[in-house]
């Protein structure tokens, strides 16, 4: 597959190649062929501006690999937007979400007038909302008519009836959006940028929707796939580099969950680093580290067990990581900082496939006295963005593998978060658990076959992850 | 499968009895439901062999196809099908109680009342399994979309009068069924192992004789003749001398071994007489081999009953079983909705509009799941409020807490007319997963009262601050805010969740869903001379 | 038509053929150990491409993969000791799927073609046939695949399948015969159909029974079909890579059924790539029965002619992974039930209830974990057993006042 920086070669598009035959060779990042990561990404923005402001058609899609810079292109084109004076309406999913936009376009742009439509709930907004002159707030799409841009969540927008439609729109994280909430919104807007990282967490219902399978306007279906069933024409883009992740992550995230939108990193070997300034004590732990450090990636391995969801062990493991990476002194050094940036907590984070393990390493890190350091599901974890990651393996202790615990996207978010190093803590077994696990699924007629599936994933992950391999037999 | 149900699973594998999985029905049964019992035909789509249906447990009747793959045999039983359930079914549609509905007023496009009829009870199918609802779904869409003589003169192969309202009906059944917690028609299996727990697993649980061998075992223990395993075994897989299942499948698929050593001889039988009646030279002959097709016809429909009977008296012993429960508080409220679904297909079936389209429009599509996600979330509410057992599943996972109150201090708002903000204090041994500032809610008086999250006390107590029923005044109303030593359950879920917001009307479908759908209307399935399946 | 057991073709004691893989010797060994184990006067059960499809259904399961792998008649010796299958054909379902299969492929395979070629393309539409083509349709050919054996067959399917290549033309390959290498033996699969459109390009056709209803059918129905289909793709790759160039094969099969509620076929296109994935890995793993086979004592068979006792000894020798699921997807799940109940196996209530016990696996220790009568209270899993045994307890006894 030849890499064209703009335009997206869909999953479904069709490729006679098999994916256990490999993902399309594509250049490596040892090879020298020149890649001007900032020259690619310029020219995606670029291109991507040029469709929504100067396009014919209704809608343009951007599929934004992990750290591509998505929030960038939002505000970006809502600014763009608001200069050429189109009257623009921001829909994303979540309240912290929305503030964080809002929040971020004050920033680039204090004078602009911003809307933030929100609900009636206590607590509906970030209090540093209130601190921005010129955003206002209000519960009623009425009360903001006129200003330059107006943001709100998919949930509140679906209630705002009989109002002039907007020109134009920007949809964010329109992958994790369902197919049922776009079709409530898209009566409010005549045109719209439909920003979002395929790669993610699907959405999902809590009820079977088997009966709309393989329909296009399925409802529990992304909205961009629904969008681009009608809509097949409309002009498609993706941000080809990833300026979160590093040079060691990137080529492993895109090979096992982007096969067929392949991105790069937009740093390069050597041009980030973290190190400690406390020597090792040997322990597993700080082995672990230090393999991190070297290599990006790191896994802790603990004598395979079937173990609860709340493996004490791996739990414990996981703290220990966690102390060490703060005691061992940590600093990093990276593009934005040529001098090295003390390692502190608020840049580390733990990622967990249940809440209830969160929970249980929230309570181990308290036994250890570590305070600060983000500690959620994956669910939780999407689109955030930290120095160092430690991740409990989904599947760890597992006796049986089932779809939750399988997602791609799961393993997608927890493998993608870092900007230095993520450390991995499994009880070993898991391979086999994965060979072992019974493939009788369904199928059912009309459905794109997603790809790459979290079995294929997996495997991929953790043969990588095999290389970085300390092994770990608590005390 | 939550501990607790894996638990009540194990303690059934230990005492050779299924065990307890609610402490009351969570479905309401009707007070005369239909029981209907299909068989089909192996290979075959919709075509059935037979079935016993009715709503008098001691005189079910039975429907036959002697040759499933004669279509004027299959119209037959149709028409006969329509001739039991349609009676049924609309025996529920002229009493009515007056309703209020709230309605878009087309004019201002405001939600009003609408006064409306609603009726007073509605009519209740029941299927041995699963597979049996599927069955009904597959007849539905199979009917629906006939034409009758009357409807289209020129129709090929028309259909009896009353089947391609059968077909609606059916249809509007298994579609129904796709709603969490509703009871229009239920499958005996589903109705049973929401209540009990057995010593197998859920998927053999699909099997009704099984099923029930656990639920009442004909004897004592773990082990031995008399244990549910034993009995459920023998449901299972005991065979006669001639390799017959001594308790048939509850349908409507058959056992390959019955297809073939004797459903396919006896339809032979009635092949060869249904020729040799039409081939008779003479009046002597002919009588003679009617007397053989007569004979033919009645050994299949022995093979029919004999295949469905014991299915038809396992459903109305579940329905014993499940009628000594105590109905749950809260399952009239979801009957209800129930006859709001029937009444609603009433009157459209009045109102003469076309049957039920192959597939929804996205509209169409959105607002049944949404309803469903709805329904479900009741459905889970429900079940807590109404059974401590549920509720305890809830509470292990971290979505509820049960304790004592140790402590209740007043406190208010700081407005210029202070309401009451009292702060309760909860000793509980449960751990709930409580988020900053949660929303947590108890059932005051039938009602949800809501509280905040605050944080822990010193001792590890919860506590919470009351948020609202506690009347107008500045002083909370007697009753409306707990005191010390009371026993108290909140949960972090609402007790009743309420609908998201509106769709648009599907004329006005937006451009990322296709546009408006078109008028496409729904044509009859096309009818092929060699149709004869 | 594939959805029923191919007609027992013996494999055994047959000469490898070009387009069989060459066993290398260790295979030899292997295939003497297997056929010790199977008895020396039973002829191996073919390994048809349900069989292969089933590996992943357990892979976890020795005990399937020796029997499965030693080519044992699983079903014989299922009623050797005592706990028959159940499983069973009705010959209505039999005449039907015939007559359907008989019916898609009249004319020449003219809609069968036709329906592939308006899913997939690949070149100009089929000529119907007759003398004259139209302007702009291709060639429609049907090559003769009758030889002698399970060897001749694949050969000569190797042969028109090459030819085919050269045409540019549509060719309908009916009841093809592709060899597989499976562990060092050739598996002979009998696909329903194989089409090479014009471009070249080869499309596995599968024809099965059950209806397709308003565009979508039995979700685990297509599941079984895709993975039976797969396995025809992976042995089509097998003959395809022998060729120079290697001519593509498609990961989308055609799956054929009956229209709604008639006999009228229609089609749709079934993705494979995920099943072709995983059989490939399972094929890969059917090595690892030399050391099952390794594992066992000295002189274990599997021979029916033998006691009910000794077989039941042979059979436990190997370990089984046995869960419910077992029991629609194996002939001796019934036996290995009772195995499993025996022993108080939890997982015999259905795989995820194990989720949550941990290291415990059986009924009697749960069970005295909950009770507080065995386990380590700081143990997380015995610690929610006991919390959700005294839930439970307190809501039946509040239940049981009222």
């Amino acid at each position: 597959m030849t890499p064209d920086p703009t335009r997206t070669h869909r999953p479904d598009a069709p490729d006679d190649r098999s994916p256990s035959d490999g993902p399309p060779s594509e250049r490596s990042p040892s090879d020298r062929s020149p890649f001007d990561p900032s020259a690619e990404a310029a020219r995606a923005t670029a291109a991507i501006l040029h469709d929504t402001l100067h396009g014919e058609a209704r809608g343009v899609v951007v599929d934004s690999p992990p750290g591509a810079g998505k929030s960038t292109l939002v505000v970006n084109a809502a600014l763009e937007l608001a200069a050429a004076g189109r009257p623009l309406m921001v829909v994303a999913q979540t309240n912290a979400q929305v503030d964080d936009l809002v929040l971020r376009l004050a920033e680039k742009q204090p004078d602009l007038p911003v809307g933030r439509l929100h609900s009636s709930d206590a607590d509906p907004y970030d209090k540093a909302l209130d601190e921005l002159d010129h955003v206002r707030k209000s519960t009623k799409a009425a009360d903001l008519a006129g200003l330059d841009v107006v943001i709100s969540t998919a949930a509140k927008w679906a209630h705002v009836k009989n109002v002039e439609p907007w020109r134009h729109a920007i949809v964010d994280e329109a992958y994790q959006m369902r197919s049922d909430a776009l079709l409530a919104v898209a009566g409010l807007f005549e045109r719209a940028l439909f920003v979002g990282d395929p790669g993610q967490l699907d959405p999902f219902s809590i009820v079977g929707s088997e009966q709309w399978a393989g329909l296009s306007y399925d409802p529990s279906a992304s909205a961009v796939s629904t969008l681009l069933a009608h809509n097949p024409t409309l002009p498609q883009h993706r941000l080809p580099v990833s300026w979160r992740l590093p040079a060691s992550a990137a080529p492993l995230v895109s090979d096992a969950f982007y096969p067929y939108t392949r991105f790069r990193s937009g740093t390069d070997h050597g041009d980030r680093s973290l190190s400690f300034g406390v020597p090792s004590d040997g322990s597993g732990p700080d082995r672990v580290l230090d393999e991190a450090a070297a290599s990006g990636w790191g896994l802790l391995e603990l004598p395979a067990r079937h173990t609860p969801r709340t493996d004490p062990e791996a739990v414990r493991a996981v703290a220990e990581v966690v102390r060490r990476l703060l005691d061992r002194g940590g600093a990093t050094v990276s593009e934005r900082s040529p001098d090295p940036a003390p390692l502190t907590a608020d840049r580390i984070a733990v990622g967990t496939a249940h809440r209830d393990q969160a929970a249980a390493v929230r309570a181990a890190l308290a036994e250890l006295a570590v305070t600060g350091v983000t500690v959620d599901t994956a669910n939780r974890l999407q689109g955030r963005e930290y120095d160092v990651t430690v991740v409990l393996h989904p599947l760890s202790g597992r006796p049986d593998a089932t779809a939750f615990h399988l997602e791609t996207g799961r393993l997608c978010v927890l493998a993608s978060r870092h900007r230095q190093a993520c450390i991995v803590v499994c009880r070993a077994g898991v391979a086999e658990l994965l060979d072992e696990h019974p493939s009788t699924e369904p199928v059912q007629l009309g459905v794109t076959v997603k790809f790459p599936d979290g079995w294929e994933a997996n495997h991929a992950v953790l043969s990588h992850l095999a290389e970085h391999r300390v092994p770990y037999r608590p005390q | 499968m939550s501990l607790i149900h894996t638990l009540a699973r194990l303690e059934a594998v230990e005492s050779g009895r299924a065990q307890p999985l609610a402490t009351v029905r969570h479905r309401h049964l009707a007070a005369r439901p239909l029981v209907f019992v299909p068989l089909t035909t192996a290979g075959e789509a919709g075509a059935p062999l037979g079935a016993l249906v009715g709503a008098d447990r001691e005189r079910p009747r039975l429907l036959l196809v002697p040759q499933p793959r004669d279509r004027d045999l299959r119209f037959a039983f149709l028409s006969d099908l329509a001739e039991e359930l349609l009676p049924y079914v609309e025996s529920f549609a002229d009493e009515t109680e007056p309703a209020e509905r709230a309605e878009t007023d087309p004019e201002t496009g405001k939600r009003v009342k609408v006064e409306v009829e609603l009726c007073a009870d509605a009519p209740q199918l029941i299927v041995p399994s699963l597979a049996g609802i599927e069955f009904v779904r597959l007849l539905g869409r199979s009917m629906r979309f006939r034409r009758t003589a009357e409807q289209d003169p020129d129709t090929p192969y028309p259909a009896p009068p009353r089947v391609p309202l059968l077909g609606r009906w059916l249809t509007h059944f298994a579609e129904r069924a796709r709603v969490p917690g509703s009871a229009l028609i239920a499958a005996m299996t589903e109705l049973l192992s929401r209540h009990w727990a057995t010593g197998q697993s859920s998927l053999e649980d699909q099997h009704l004789g099984a099923l029930l061998a656990w639920i009442d075992p004909p004897g004592e223990g773990r082990d031995g003749e008399g244990s549910g395993a034993a009995a459920a075994l023998r449901a299972e897989t005991a065979r006669d001398e001639a390799g017959q299942l001594l308790c048939p499948p509850a349908g409507p698929a058959t056992d390959p071994a019955f297809d073939n050593k004797l459903l396919a001889p006896a339809i032979e039988r009635y092949d060869r007489a249904r020729s040799a009646v039409a081939a008779a030279e003479d009046g002597l002959a002919a009588d003679r081999h009617l007397a053989e097709l007569t004979a033919a016809e009645r050994e299949i429909a022995a093979l029919v009953e004999s295949r469905t009977r014991p299915t038809w008296d396992a459903v109305w012993r579940g329905l014993d079983l499940l009628a000594a429960l105590p109905e749950g508080e809260r399952a009239a409220e979801r009957w209800t909705r129930d006859r709001w679904s029937y009444t609603g297909h009433r009157d459209r079936v009045l109102a003469g509009e076309p049957p039920q389209p192959r597939l929804d429009d996205a509209v169409t599509a959105a607002n049944k799941l949404a309803t469903r996600e709805t329904a479900q979330a009741r459905l889970e509410a429900q079940e807590a409020l109404d059974d401590p057992l549920v509720m305890a599943g809830r509470r292990l996972s971290g979505e509820a807490f049960g304790g004592e109150v140790t402590e209740v201090v007043m406190a208010y708002t700081e407005s210029k007319r202070p309401s009451p903000r009292p702060l309760v204090t909860l000793r509980t041994d449960d751990s709930p997963h409580l988020a900053e500032r949660a929303k947590v809610y108890r059932s005051l008086a039938g009602k949800p009262q809501s509280a905040q999250f605050v944080g822990y006390d010193e001792e590890g107590g919860v506590v919470l601050r009351i948020l609202d029923k506690m009347g107008r005044g500045k002083e909370p109303e007697e009753g409306s805010v707990p005191v010390k030593g009371d026993r108290i359950t909140w949960t972090l879920f609402e007790h009743t969740p309420r609908g998201g917001p509106s769709l648009p009307e599907p004329e006005d479908t937006p451009w990322t869903h296709g546009g408006p759908p078109g008028e496409g209307a729904q044509a009859p399935d096309p009818v092929t001379p060699e149709d004869v399946l | 038509m594939s959805e029923f057991p191919d007609s027992a073709v013996p494999t055994a004691a047959v000469p490898p053929t070009d387009n069989a893989a060459r066993p290398a010797p260790q295979a030899t060994a292997l295939r003497q150990r297997l056929a010790e184990l199977r008895g020396p006067a039973v002829p191996a059960k073919a390994l048809d491409a349900r069989a292969l499809a089933a590996l992943a259904a357990n892979p976890g399961c020795r005990r399937r993969a020796l029997l499965d792998g030693a080519g044992v008649d699983k079903s014989a010796l299922a009623q050797a000791l005592g706990s028959p299958s159940g499983f069973g054909q009705s010959q209505f379902a039999l005449v039907r799927g015939n007559a359907f299969e008989a019916k898609v492929k009249a004319d020449g395979g003219a809609e069968l073609l036709r329906l592939v070629h308006a899913r997939l393309g690949g070149g100009p539409a089929p000529a119907s046939p007759g003398p004259e083509g139209g302007a702009d349709t291709a060639e429609v050919h049907t090559p003769d695949l009758t030889a002698a054996g399970p060897e001749g067959r694949s050969a000569r399917t190797a042969l028109a399948l090459r030819d085919a290549a050269a045409t540019r033309a549509w060719t309908l390959l009916d009841h093809p015969m592709l060899a597989l290498d499976v562990a060092g033996s050739p598996a002979f699969l009998e696909p329903d159909a194989v089409v090479v459109h014009p471009d070249g390009r080869w499309t596995v056709v599968e024809i099965k029974s059950f209806p397709m209803i308003d565009g979508s059918a039995d979700e685990g129905k297509v599941g079984s079909a895709a993975r039976q289909a797969a396995v025809y793709a992976l042995a089509l790759q097998q003959v395809a890579g022998r060729l120079d160039p290697a001519p593509p094969v498609g990961h989308e099969v055609v799956l054929v059924c009956p229209k709604d509620f008639s006999n009228q076929p229609t089609a749709a296109v079934v993705d494979v790539r995920k099943q072709l994935s995983v059989t490939r890995r399972q094929l890969g793993r059917l090595t690892r029965i030399e050391d099952i086979a390794a594992a066992l004592p000295e002189g274990t068979t599997f021979d029916v002619e033998r006691s009910p006792d000794e077989l039941g000894r042979a059979v436990e020798s190997v370990p089984a992974a046995y869960a419910p699921e077992c029991l629609a997807a194996c002939e001796l799940a019934f036996h290995c039930r009772d195995r499993s109940r025996t022993e108080g196996e939890v997982t015999s209530l259905g795989r995820s209830v194990r989720g949550e016990l941990g290291a415990l696996t059986t009924v009697e220790d749960v069970l005295a974990a909950a009770r507080g009568e065995a386990g380590d209270p700081d143990d997380p899993v015995v610690a929610a057993l006991r919390r959700a045994a005294a839930l439970r307890a307190q809501a039946l006894e509040g239940a049981a006042c009222r």
